[in-house]
């Protein structure tokens, strides 16, 4: 039998997106909160506590997509024709989003209103779009042989518009629960405030995708509701449930560090059951990892490299975390 | 759309993407270095000259990175959306050099960048000076894969073709194919060339203006420097690049030199310009100097050189396109070496910095350096087609199913969106040259400056120590 290569490279690649959600979501999650904040002050805070780590965490994203060409060429060559338009405009609102971190500080001040609003559109946009092909990709792909076989626009339906905003809201939450970890005064009291309602919207997003989902997919009906695999997945519900409860009542009183690995947790579980739904196909509903598999030798080249690199990724990315740790506060020395 | 392929636009729309993405990494591998030397100049000769001035430089880096990280995204994406055929059958190659290139060089930039811009007074000197080479380090190794896979593609070596789809059978093969050592030379040394072209005109600038401070004095001439020791070199490198093109890949060579017919025993010319005409197999109005072209190509003065009529006519890259970016590419290496042989003369003669006529020559070859990697690239991109990947692929096979209609809209939000945020962010970068670098002190900030730059720096650098405990800002 020998290793797995094939679950063990849909682990990493799973691995690396989960990591680019939580990652980018909150520094996505910030430019969605610029709408909110009008203080220009407040928002160079908010800029500020994610400018030294905001490359790092959209290489992810890269690691995704380098990943899947790496270990699922066939996957990787569906998934992003089919989704061709989408992520082109996700990756537009990603160009905008990330020059603004540069140019809304350097550029003169008749300019910055510009790049604010490029930086909290951009980030709109990348995450909607980012939520469109996530719909889309829940719905599945025709394919034929090595190709995408369906039209340029089957991405575009009610659910996928739904899911785009869906992760509008996740994104959201975990900028404003980072913010209330990063922030004090004023801004820190707004978020705790603020995250109290993206939490409850976010739970009627989780509750109306877990029904719409099955309902549209039957086999992903059968995956949840037959028993015994009921009784596997039945936690995540609930632990859903419990999160948020949790969540509201620690959104109550003062608070730092938990509304965020509270938050953590819900994408955590949103995640996991999106795996339960779709696995064990790359390419739904019908290509499996294995069938979508590049050769032995690819895998195994690629693999080498990835177990002993990411953990040293891990290491130094969790170090410049900790040199910038610590809340952010409106320099004193700022507006001299 | 009248007349233009899908073919033609999903190329388009590579050539548009890759051709503004290429610029900012090579000013970013050669800026990176650049700021490793003045970073290690400031910590042993304790000269405050080179702290100033990579101060300086860090905020023109930023920019830069920061449009070389989103327009590199997009590459990232490409292969996938537009070249799903090229993907699905090579990707079990390329997939796995893009993957190291992640792995080993995007991650170890982006991880210690955040130090290197924010971290000044976060951490030790030593540790920051790790930081900033570890950057560097990383703009390098990027390169390094990004080029195995791009030689990959030109000279492919160490694979098979199992069911359709390639399996490599030797990394190191394919990795360390033919054309690899060449290109990666060639393209690192550009990149370093550009950029001291590029920092040798801000200086030579901020000179003209007046601006004759011990500052600016060291930036031009550590360029200058640089530029008469880089120049000649890429020279040489370019020319053992193109004696490997010639054996790889013919057909290229022969349509760089508008060389259409080889006759046995007779000697190649160098046809200096003319306009090689593809449906008539010939080059019009050619100035040739006789033997030049066998010289130069086989180190032979009577040496052979195939013509493109020995390809069939649906194998021929297009001749026309690469005999001028070819020529623009030279042209523009032999004055870049002037300007380093003119440097060195006027520094023996104490006129470096006074001698006008020479500092505008500088400033206008500021953007030389990234015009020559444009035609550089065109020349061996365009010169390797009709192929995707070298006489195993070719480009109308690999293209994805999109309607034209589909690849006019993305080419559109491209083109604006690139023209837009890269015309804003090259301005940007121009503005911030134009300042005079000054000393690193941010008690000279005055209130009421034009840009908000300064003001950006101090609330990135807690000095206000005395006020505010050091963590509490960024």
């Amino acid at each position: 039998m020998g290793i797995d290569l094939p679950v063990i490279w849909a682990v990493i690649i799973g691995f690396g997106l989960m990591m680019y959600v939580v990652m980018d979501g909150f520094d996505l999650g910030i430019g969605l909160l610029f709408p909110f904040v009008r203080d220009p002050t407040d928002r160079d805070t908010m800029v500020n506590t994610v400018a030294p780590v905001w490359d790092g965490n959209e290489t992810w994203l890269v690691l995704g997509g380098a990943g899947l060409m790496a270990a699922f060429p066939l996957a990787y060559a569906v998934l992003l024709s089919a989704l061709y338009l989408p992520l082109v405009l996700m990756l537009a609102g990603l160009i905008w989003r990330g020059v603004a971190f540069e140019f809304r500080f350097k550029a003169d001040a008749a300019h910055k209103p510009l790049w604010n609003t490029a930086f909290a559109g951009g980030s709109f946009v990348a995450t909607f779009f980012q939520g469109v092909a996530l719909g889309a990709y829940i719905n599945g792909f025709v394919v034929t042989g090595p190709s995408y076989a369906g039209g340029a626009f089957d991405w575009l339906t009610p659910f996928s518009l739904f899911t785009g905003l869906g992760l509008v809201v996740a994104y959201a939450l975990l900028g404003s629960t980072w913010l209330i970890m990063k922030t004090a005064g004023s801004l820190h009291r707004r978020m705790i405030r603020l995250s109290r309602m993206i939490t409850m919207a976010l739970l009627l997003v989780i509750a109306a995708v877990s029904l719409w989902t099955p309902l549209a997919h039957p086999a992903i009906a059968v995956r949840w509701f037959t028993a015994p695999d009921i009784f596997f997945f039945l936690p995540v519900p609930i632990l859903v449930l419990a999160t948020t409860w949790t969540m509201l009542q620690v959104l109550r009183g003062e608070t730092n560090v938990t509304p965020f690995l509270l938050a953590l947790v819900l994408l955590f579980l949103g995640y996991s059951g999106l795996a339960i739904s779709l696995w064990p196909h790359i390419i739904p509903p019908d290509i499996t990892l294995r069938a979508a598999a590049a050769p032995p030798q690819s895998m195994g080249f690629a693999l080498v490299g990835a177990l002993f690199i990411i953990p040293v990724i891990l290491g130094y990315t969790a170090w410049a975390y900790y040199v910038f740790r610590g809340k952010v506060k409106p320099g004193d020395g700022y507006h001299h | 759309m009248v007349g233009i392929s899908a073919l033609m636009l999903a190329r388009i729309q590579f050539g548009f993407t890759v051709c503004f993405h290429i610029i900012f990494p090579a000013i970013t591998i050669g800026l990176a270095s650049y700021l490793v030397v003045l970073e290690a100049m400031w910590l042993w000769r304790k000269d405050s000259t080179y702290r100033d001035l990579y101060f300086f430089w860090t905020r023109i880096f930023a920019v830069n990175f920061a449009m070389g990280v989103v327009s590199g995204l997009v590459m990232a994406y490409q292969f996938g959306t537009n070249w799903s055929y090229f993907s699905a059958f090579a990707g079990g190659v390329t997939g796995p050099l893009l993957a190291y290139e992640v792995l080993t060089a995007f991650f170890l930039e982006a991880g210690f960048l955040g130090v290197m811009l924010f971290g000044w007074n976060k951490v030790g000197p030593g540790l920051h000076f790790f930081a900033s080479i570890m950057v560097a380090l990383g703009t390098l190794v990027s390169a390094t894969w990004i080029l195995a896979s791009n030689s990959w593609m030109q000279t492919p070596q160490g694979y098979e073709i199992v069911d359709g789809r390639v399996v490599p059978v030797d990394w190191l093969a394919v990795i360390f194919n033919p054309s690899f050592p060449y290109r990666l030379a060639h393209m690192t040394t550009a990149a370093f060339l550009a950029t001291a072209l590029f920092v040798g005109a801000v200086g030579a600038w901020h000179m003209l203006k007046g601006h004759d401070t011990v500052r600016v004095r060291t930036m031009l001439s550590m360029a200058l420097w640089m530029t008469l020791a880089v120049a000649p070199l890429q020279i040489v490198l370019g020319d053992a690049h193109g004696l490997n093109t010639l054996h790889y890949q013919p057909a290229k060579i022969a349509a760089i030199e508008g060389h259409w017919q080889n006759t046995p025993g007779e000697s190649a010319p160098l046809i200096l310009f003319g306009w090689p005409d593809m449906a008539a197999e010939t080059t019009r109005f050619a100035v040739e100097i006789p033997h030049l072209g066998s010289l130069i190509l086989t180190h032979d003065w009577n040496g052979n050189v195939p013509g493109l009529k020995a390809f069939a006519p649906e194998d021929r890259p297009n001749s026309t396109v690469v005999f001028w970016t070819f020529r623009v590419m030279v042209g523009l290496g032999f004055l870049m070496v002037l300007v380093g042989v003119w440097g060195l003369w006027l520094r023996c003669r104490q006129r470096l910095f006074t001698c006008r006529p020479f500092l505008r020559l500088c400033v206008a070859m500021g953007p030389a350096g990234l015009i020559a990697i444009l035609a550089g690239w065109l020349t061996t991109e365009i010169g390797r087609q009709p192929w995707v990947v070298y006489g195993v692929m070719r480009t109308v096979d690999a293209v994805s199913n999109h309607s034209v209609l589909a690849l006019t809209m993305t080419l559109i939000v491209f083109v604006v969106t690139y023209f837009a945020v890269f015309g804003f962010g090259v301005t940007l970068m121009l503005r911030l040259v134009g300042q005079e670098p000054g000393p690193h002190d941010p008690g000279l900030y005055q209130p009421g400056s034009i840009l908000e730059a300064e003001r950006y720096q101090r609330s990135a650098r807690p000095l206000s120590a005395a006020t505010d405990e050091p963590a509490a800002k960024n």
